[in-house]
C-alpha cells in the first residue's frame, strides 16, 4: 500500500517525506505517519475509515466535507491534515452516542431535512457549530449559517425546519 | 378489529424515513465509501481542447512513477474493440480518444495507481501532441454549409446533423392558422445546464479471474441496464456480471448513462485482476457527463378573439454534443417534446425537430423530468402567457378557456397521447386564491409607489409521467415495465426488493408503505433492497418519475399476488370456503362471522407449517409491471417577485405550488420532492447553466462558475394538494419526482416578464441574471440566447 494512508506498507518510498500527526478526533487521539500533501478528507475517510464526511466538489465551494475544527466548521477536502495536527476534529461519527443521536440528527429525521443523504453530515455539523454560538437562532440566521452548504435535493425548507427543530430540543433540554 | 392504517405506516401516513437511520451517523454506503483489499485508483486524463487529431500520446513517464500499475491509452482500448461504446440513443460514444477528441473534457487516458495522490500525478506527465481543428459550439455553427465534420469516424456521416423529426398534421395545423383571428410568436433558448448532483459519478469493478466473475458497484440508476450493456460490450455471459448501486448521492439523471469512466474501470480491473476504483472529481463531473437541455425553441400559436386556442406549430433545434447519447426512449429523437400543451384543448399541432453535433460534451440526459418535458412544458407556459397578453386577455382566465376540462377526460391531444384525468380549474382557483390574485393589480401599484416592480407568473401542466407501456416505449429495444419480488417470512415479516433504485427518493420506505396498504403488515416489518442485479428482480430503474408509476405498481401487484394466496391459506384455517372469506386490513375473516378470523402473520406461519393439501409451501412471489398508459400529474406554480428597476435585481414575495399528483403514498416525501425540484427550478431560472467560449472551453466547470443556489437564496414554499387518483394505476398514484422542476422554470420567467411587460418586452431567455434583467428593462428589448462569455484576453 502507499505511504499515503495509516496502513502496513509494503513498499515504503523512501522519496517521499512523512510528517507523523497527531489529531483528535472525535475525542480520541489518532496518530498517523502521513505525506504533508495529504488533505484532511483524504485522512478521515480513508486513513481513519470515517467515510461519514463526504466529498462533492474538492474547491471547498459544496461543503459535504464539512468538519468541526477546534468547534470551528471547515471543509475538510482543502486543509491539509498536517495542519490538523494537535487540534481537535469533530466529524458525523461524534455526533451520537451509542445510545442516544444528538437532537440535530433526531431534527433531520423528524423534518425530513435528507433526502439522498450525501450533504447531510456537512450541514448537520454546520448546525451545530451554529446553535452553539447562537441557541436560539431566526430562520434567517440558519438560512446564512447554512449557506456554505449545497443540498440539490431538499431545497433547503426541511433542513431549516430541522436545525430550527433541533434548537427547540436543545433549548428544552438546558431548562 | 381492522387496523389503523396510518399506525402501521400504511398509505397516507408521513412516516420517516428507514434510510435516514444510517445517513444522519454518517453510515450511509456511497461508492467511495466501499473498500476492497488490494484495490488500486483510477484517474482520468481529459482533453483540455474541444476539437483536435490527437498526433501522439507518450506515457512512458507515467508508467515510470513508483506506484503506477497500468496506463491505458484509446489505442490499447481499441485493441480490445472497446475503444467506441454505443449510447442509450443509438449512437456510438469514444471510451478513450483514438483519432480525435471532440469537446473539452473528453476522455482520453487513464492512470491506474496505488493511490488516488500518484494517479494524479502521473496523468500530469502524460504528454499529449493535439493538432487543433476549427471548434463549433452552436447548431447555427454545426448547421453552416462549410462546416467541420465532426463526427467523421461515422460511416455515411455527411454533416453535423443528428436528426430531423417531425410529428402532427401540418396541412391542418396551416389551415387553422389561416383562419385565425390573433397569431402570437415565440423564439427562446433553453440554456444548457447540468443535474449536477453533489456526489459525482464513480465506481468499483473487481473481476476475479478464478470464479471469471464481474462486481461493479456503481452510481448508476439504472443498474439492470448497465448489466445488459456490459454482457453485449465486454463479452462477458450475463450471470457473470453483477453491478451493484449502492446509496447514490443525488442522480437527477446524471447518472442514467453508461459514461466511459466505468468502462474503463471495469477493463483495468480485468487487466490488473485487482479492484479498480474511480471517483471522478466535480470538473469531470460537469465537463463530461450527461448535460440537460440546450434546445432553441420556436412556435406559433393561433387563436380565436375570444381566446379559444386553434392551433400551434413548434420548431425545436437541440444542441447534442459530439455523440448522440440521449438517454431516452428509441422511437423519440427528442424524447416527449411533443407533450407540449397537453393541458390545453387544442385540435391542430405540428412539430418540427432538428439535432445537431457540435464540439461540447454529449448527453442531453433527462435531468429530473420525462425525456425533454421541461423545455416542452416551459416554452407553453411561456407561450401562453405571450398568448394571453396579445389577446389581452387576462392569464388566468387565458388558461381557464383553454384547460381540458374535468369532463372532457380522457382526452387525445394533437399528437396522440392519451390524458386521463384531472382537475385543472381547481388548481388554478387554489392557487391563485392562495397567492391573492384579485388583489394584485392594488398590490403592484402601492409597490410602484416605492419605485418597485412586481410580477406575477403562472406555469400550470401536465407531463407525461412512468414510461411506459411496451409498445410505445423502449432503450435499445428493452421495454419499459419494472418489477417488484415480496417474500414474506413465516413470522409475517418480510422482504421485498424492486428493479427500480432509490437516490435519495425514499423507497425503502414508501414501497413498504405499499405493501402495508395491501397486506396490513407493518412497515416496519418489512425491508426493502433494491439496486443489486444478483438479488433484484430485473427492472429500468429510476429516472422519469417512473418509480412509483411502474415499480410501485409492480409493488402493489406483487402484494396483492402475496394476499390472494392468503386468502387459500386463511379459508383452509378458518375451514371455510374461499367465497365465504372478506379481507379487511390485515386479517381475512368469516363473513358470516367477523370475529372468526385469522391475520396476514397467521397465514404467513400456515404458509411454511400447515398448508392446505396439495399447495405449494411458502410465501413469495414476484410481478412486472408494464403500465397500460402514462400517467399524467398536475401541476399550477405561481411566484410573485419584486424588481428593484436601478439593480435588476429581482427577489422572490411568494411561490405557491399546487400539485395534483393522484394518491400520495407518503404526504412528507411528496412534499419533500416538490420543494427540492422547486429549487432546481428557480436555480435553472436564475443561475443555473453552462455555456462555452468560441474555443469550446466549458464555462461552468466547477461550483465557483457553475451556480446552485444555498439556503439563503432559496425561497420558501407553500404547498397545496389535489388528488385525482390515476384510473390506471393500481393505488391511483401518478409520480411526483419531477413536476416542480418542470413547471417551475416558466412560473419565475414569466413573473418576472410580467413584471417588465409594460416596456415592451416579451422575453428574458434564463439564467435571468439581474444585469439581463437591466438590460430588458433599460432598453425595452428582448434578451435572447446566452450571457456572453468574456474572453481572457
Amino acid at each position: 500500500m502507499s505511504s499515503l494512508f495509516e496502513e502496513v506498507q509494503t513498499q515504503p518510498n523512501a522519496d517521499i517525506p512523512v510528517r507523523r500527526v497527531t489529531i483528535n478526533v472525535n475525542g480520541e487521539d489518532r496518530s498517523a505517519n502521513i505525506e504533508p500533501r495529504l488533505l484532511l478528507a483524504d485522512l478521515l475517510r480513508q486513513g481513519l475509515k470515517l467515510t461519514g464526511t463526504h466529498k462533492g466538489c474538492d474547491t471547498t465551494s459544496c461543503g459535504a466535507c464539512t468538519v468541526l475544527f477546534d468547534g470551528r466548521p471547515v471543509k475538510s477536502c482543502t486543509m491539509l491534515a498536517v495542519q490538523a495536527d494537535g487540534h481537535n476534529v469533530q466529524t458525523v461519527e461524534g455526533l451520537a452516542t451509542p445510545s442516544e443521536l444528538h437532537p440535530i440528527q433526531e431534527g433531520f429525521k423528524q423534518e425530513h431535512g435528507l433526502q439522498c443523504g450525501f450533504c447531510t453530515p456537512g450541514m448537520m455539523l454546520a448546525a451545530k457549530a451554529l446553535l452553539e454560538r447562537n441557541p436560539n437562532p431566526t430562520e434567517d440566521d440558519v438560512r446564512w449559517a447554512l449557506s456554505g452548504n449545497l443540498c440539490r435535493c431538499t431545497g433547503y425548507q426541511n433542513i431549516v425546519k430541522a436545525v430550527l427543530w433541533a434548537a427547540d430540543k436543545m433549548r428544552a433540554e438546558s431548562i | 378489529m381492522s387496523l389503523d392504517e396510518l399506525k402501521i405506516g400504511g398509505m397516507g401516513a408521513s412516516r420517516r424515513r428507514v434510510e435516514d437511520n444510517r445517513f444522519i451517523r454518517g453510515k450511509g454506503n456511497y461508492v467511495d465509501d466501499i473498500v476492497l483489499p488490494g484495490m488500486l485508483h483510477m484517474e482520468i486524463l481529459r482533453s483540455p481542447v474541444a476539437h483536435a487529431r490527437i498526433k501522439s500520446i507518450d506515457t512512458s513517464a507515467a508508467w515510470d512513477m513508483p506506484g503506477v500499475r497500468l496506463v491505458l491509452t484509446g489505442e490499447m482500448m481499441a485493441a480490445r474493440n472497446l475503444a467506441w461504446m454505443p449510447t442509450l440513443s443509438y449512437d456510438t460514444q469514444a471510451v478513450l480518444a483514438t483519432d480525435k477528441v471532440r469537446f473539452q473534457g473528453q476522455e482520453v487516458a487513464a492512470v491506474i495507481a496505488d493511490d488516488p495522490y500518484i494517479a494524479k500525478d502521473a496523468c500530469a506527465k502524460i504528454v499529449v501532441d493535439y493538432e487543433i481543428l476549427p471548434v463549433i459550439v452552436n447548431p447555427v455553427q454545426a448547421a453552416a454549409p462549410d462546416a467541420v465534420l465532426i463526427r467523421d469516424d461515422k460511416e455515411g456521416q455527411k454533416d453535423n446533423k443528428v436528426f430531423d423529426w417531425e410529428i402532427g398534421d401540418k396541412a391542418k395545423t396551416d389551415k387553422a392558422f389561416e383562419e385565425a383571428d390573433v397569431i402570437s410568436k415565440l423564439e427562446l433558448h433553453y440554456p444548457r445546464t447540468h443535474p449536477s448532483p453533489i456526489e459525482c459519478c464513480g465506481s468499483l469493478a473487481d473481476f476475479d479471474r478464478a470464479t471469471n466473475k464481474l462486481t461493479v458497484y456503481m452510481t448508476s440508476q439504472a443498474p439492470h441496464i448497465v448489466r445488459a450493456a456490459v454482457a453485449l460490450v465486454a463479452e462477458l455471459p450475463e450471470q457473470n456480471i453483477r453491478i451493484v448501486s449502492p446509496d447514490i448521492g443525488g442522480g437527477f439523471g446524471n447518472k442514467v448513462p453508461v459514461y466511459p469512466g466505468y468502462v474503463i474501470s471495469i477493463l483495468a480491473s480485468i487487466l490488473t485482476e485487482r479492484p479498480v476504483k474511480w471517483i471522478e472529481d466535480k470538473t469531470g463531473n460537469l465537463i463530461s457527463t450527461g448535460f440537460g437541455r440546450d434546445v432553441y425553441l420556436k412556435g406559433e400559436m393561433a387563436m380565436r378573439k375570444d381566446g379559444k386556442i386553434l392551433a400551434f406549430r413548434m420548431n425545436t433545434i437541440s444542441d447534442h454534443g459530439a455523440f448522440f447519447a440521449d438517454a431516452q426512449p428509441s422511437k423519440f429523437k427528442i424524447g416527449l417534446m411533443h407533450s407540449t400543451f397537453a393541458a390545453y384543448d387544442i385540435p391542430n399541432a405540428h412539430l418540427f425537430a432538428t439535432g445537431y453535433y457540435t464540439n461540447k460534451a454529449p448527453g442531453g440526459v433527462a435531468y429530473r423530468c420525462s425525456f425533454r418535458v421541461t423545455e416542452a412544458m416551459f416554452f407553453q407556459e411561456r407561450m401562453v402567457q405571450a398568448a394571453a397578453d396579445d389577446c389581452g386577455i387576462d392569464q388566468a382566465e387565458f388558461r381557464r378557456i383553454n384547460f381540458v376540462k374535468d369532463d372532457q377526460f380522457p382526452h387525445r391531444t394533437a399528437f396522440g397521447f392519451l390524458t386521463d384525468s384531472g382537475q385543472y380549474g381547481k388548481c388554478l382557483d387554489i392557487g391563485l386564491e392562495a397567492i391573492g390574485y384579485k388583489n394584485f393589480a392594488a398590490e403592484k401599484a402601492e409597490a410602484a409607489k416605492r419605485g418597485r416592480l412586481l410580477g406575477i407568473g403562472i406555469s400550470t401542466m401536465t407531463e407525461p409521467l412512468g414510461a411506459g407501456n411496451s409498445r410505445e416505449y423502449d432503450i435499445l429495444g428493452i421495454k419499459m415495465f419494472d418489477s417488484a419480488e415480496l417474500r414474506v417470512h413465516m413470522t409475517g415479516k418480510a422482504i421485498l426488493r424492486t428493479g427500480a433504485k432509490t437516490q435519495g427518493q425514499g423507497h425503502e420506505t414508501t414501497w413498504a408503505q405499499i405493501v402495508a396498504h395491501e397486506l396490513g403488515i407493518p412497515a416496519d416489518d418489512i425491508i426493502v433492497e433494491e439496486g443489486d442485479t444478483d438479488t433484484a428482480p430485473f427492472g429500468m430503474g429510476t429516472y422519469a418519475s417512473r418509480s412509483t408509476p411502474v415499480a410501485g405498481a409492480a409493488v402493489a401487484m406483487v402484494a396483492r399476488k402475496i394476499r390472494a394466496k392468503a386468502r387459500k391459506i386463511a379459508a383452509h384455517l378458518l375451514e371455510v370456503s374461499e367465497e365465504d372469506i372478506e379481507w379487511e386490513l390485515g386479517r381475512f375473516y368469516v363473513r358470516s362471522n367477523h370475529d372468526r378470523g385469522v391475520t396476514i402473520q397467521e397465514c404467513a406461519m400456515a404458509a411454511y407449517s400447515n398448508m392446505p393439501d396439495g399447495m405449494e409451501p411458502g410465501l413469495e412471489n414476484n410481478a412486472y409491471y408494464d403500465p397500460p398508459n402514462l400517467t399524467w400529474p398536475f401541476a399550477c406554480y405561481i411566484a410573485k417577485v419584486e424588481i428593484d428597476p436601478e439593480t435588476g435585481v429581482w427577489d422572490v414575495l411568494q411561490f405557491v405550488a399546487v400539485d395534483d399528483c393522484g394518491v400520495r403514498i407518503n404526504p412528507m416525501i411528496v412534499e419533500g420532492q416538490i420543494m427540492g425540484g422547486l429549487t432546481e427550478a428557480y436555480a435553472m431560472a436564475n443561475m443555473q447553466y453552462q455555456t462555452y467560449d468560441e474555443d469550446g472551453n466549458c464555462i461552468g466547470s466547477n461550483y465557483m462558475d457553475f451556480l446552485l443556489p444555498t439556503a439563503w437564496e432559496t425561497p420558501g414554499y407553500e404547498l397545496y394538494e389535489v388528488v385525482t387518483p390515476c384510473p390506471h394505476h393500481p393505488i391511483g398514484a401518478k409520480g411526483v419526482g419531477e413536476c416542480a422542476t418542470v413547471a417551475g422554470p416558466a412560473a419565475f420567467v414569466n413573473a418576472v416578464v410580467n413584471a417588465v411587460s409594460h416596456t415592451g418586452v416579451r422575453n428574458i431567455d434564463m439564467p435571468l441574471m439581474p444585469n439581463r434583467v437591466y438590460e430588458a428593462l433599460t432598453t425595452g428589448k428582448d434578451v435572447y440566447g446566452m450571457p456572453p462569455v468574456r474572453s481572457g484576453n
